[in-house]
């Protein structure tokens, strides 16, 4: 069963079409990079695996299910910025995802269930590259730390399909380098799901094991959004990384 | 020569220039009271700063006779009273209300449009039916502050709450929050440091409140004692009361902003 499958759907706002007629489907493990012109529809069909937005015509489904109509803890989502907390400190804003599952009315672990928390979470920010870091307030981050804080706060919340908003769009390149590691290393040991935008298309080709190219199939000149984005090109990019491990 | 807008005074010169008009201020008025003193030494509208010295002193070292009360404390005590209860309860409201209406969009139709019909009304005018409803005690003027101040404060809090980035709220969901703990966990930490401000630029308008309502029914207070001195023209006992008011005024915004300084040390710098 695929993890997620869209049948034909449609993402039309008055007369603007958005998405047209667009088929797809992943399956667990899967690292899906999203790539096309700006406005193609990306970011709307990023919205939707989020469950912010939805089709206005056509089916989405999610492991075989009624796509969710509201955000939940089996999608993750990083943003390219406002992803943390800026009130707790870096492990707070790790745990509190654990908090909020296993504290309904307070929101807030003690005692031995929040040495628990912190262990997990400990964990995940050493994978991450943040142990150093902990007690700071995420303003006393750099952007790139910011967003391994940001990938940190959704692993504890193991998620079956993890979405990157063109999550190193605001960094700078030699930034950018070490997340792409980081994000490989975490990919390969965790088997969820990746949707990424990005517009950076070696980026796409680095990290994806698929490459889904967003393009218009017709166009008017006249009124542009007649038509709408569908995915033009999938391109498997696995095989390409797995020589590259090879040597 | 550099541009004026780019000459900056140093350190000294700009302490010295802050505290030159206050000093031509005072020679100005020690001047003229003492030329007034000479031509009349009953003169009451420009008293010189040892009668004012003197009649302060009087009200506040000394137990006024009639009631065995130290009158400057007394008035102070009830004022600060009076503000102090006005203020916390329209920051309760602000905090319950406006984040609710900040964040939950059944909220925001039922209850937005009433705020902001309440932020218009001037305060003032509901004052005769404050009175009639509540009569003349403490009661009518803590309402007053209230309505003159909560429905500011609730707008206040109401945009900031809708300045918390979208992301961080989706960002939270995709970690399992549910509505109240999305409330009670990242809204409402966040939003406090704000209500101190929000309270920080709502204060002078509940100054303005309480010294009215004080002035036109009370029987002490800093606004009742001013305004009963009036009469003899007692400029001896109402500019340092004055002075005084704005003193306390100070001191609250300077303890609420250093409570924010110490208590939200991440705040002002996402």
């Amino acid at each position: 069963m695929s993890l997620v499958k869209a049948k034909n759907i449609w993402k039309i706002y008055g007369n603007d079409v958005i998405l047209e007629n667009l088929n797809f489907s992943m399956n667990d493990g899967e690292f899906c990079a999203l790539v096309g012109p700006s406005g193609c529809g990306k970011t709307t069909f990023l919205k939707m695996l989020l469950g912010i937005d939805e089709p206005t015509r056509g089916k989405l489904l999610f492991e075989g299910k009624e796509y969710p109509k509201e955000p939940s803890d089996e999608r993750g989502i990083v943003f390219q910025r406002y992803s943390t907390l800026s009130h707790l400190n870096v492990i707070d804003n790790v745990i509190i995802g654990l908090e909020f599952e296993k504290s309904k009315f307070f929101g807030k672990l003690f005692g031995k269930e929040k040495k628990e928390a912190y262990e997990k979470a400990n964990e995940i920010l050493k994978a991450v590259g943040l142990e150093d870091s902990k007690n700071k307030y995420p303003h006393e981050l750099s952007g790139g730390m910011k967003q391994r804080l940001s990938i940190a706060q959704s692993l504890v919340k193991k998620p079956k399909l993890l979405l990157l908003d063109e999550p190193f769009g605001a960094l700078d390149p030699g930034i950018s380098l070490d997340m792409h590691e980081l994000l490989l290393e975490i990919h390969s040991k965790l088997n969820f799901g990746v949707v990424m935008v990005t517009h950076d298309i070696s980026e796409a080709f680095k990290l994806g094991t698929r490459v889904l190219v967003f393009d218009k199939i017709k166009t008017d000149k006249d009124f542009p959004n007649r038509y709408g984005s569908t995915i033009v090109n999938d391109i498997d990019a696995s095989k390409k990384k797995e020589r590259k491990n090879e040597k | 020569m550099k541009r004026l807008i780019n000459q900056v005074p140093t350190k000294t010169t700009n302490l010295f220039l802050g505290l030159l008009p206050f000093l031509l201020i005072v020679i100005v008025y020690i001047s003229a009271s003492a030329v007034r003193l000479t031509e009349n030494p009953n003169d009451k509208l420009l008293p010189s700063i040892e009668k004012c010295m003197d009649s302060m002193g009087k009200l506040a070292f000394e137990e006024d006779k009639r009631t065995g009360e130290y009158i400057l404390l007394n008035d102070t005590i009830f004022s600060l009273q009076r503000l102090a209860i006005g203020i916390s309860v329209s920051a309760i409201f602000a905090l319950v209300i406006g984040i609710s209406i900040g964040i939950i969009p059944y909220m925001t139709s039922t209850l937005s449009p009433l705020i902001w019909f309440f932020s218009l009304i001037p305060t003032m005018a509901m004052l005769p039916i404050l009175f009639i409803v509540f009569g003349l005690g403490e009661v009518s003027k803590i309402v007053l502050i209230i309505l003159g101040v909560a429905p500011i404060m609730t707008r206040e809090i109401y945009q900031r709450v809708r300045e918390i980035p979208s992301e961080q709220i989706i960002k939270v969901q995709t970690l399992g929050a549910n509505t109240w703990q999305i409330i009670t966990r990242v809204i409402t930490p966040q939003i406090l440091p704000r209500l101190i401000d929000a309270i920080r630029l709502t204060l002078g308008t509940a100054w303005i409140f309480l010294i009215s309502a004080e002035a036109i029914a009370s029987t002490e207070g800093l606004g009742y004692r001013i305004f009963l001195v009036r009469r003899y023209l007692a400029m001896d006992v109402i500019l340092p009361y004055v002075l005084w008011i704005t003193f306390l005024a100070f001191l609250i915004d300077f303890i609420l902003r250093q409570f924010n300084k110490k208590l939200f040390p991440w705040f002002g710098k996402e």
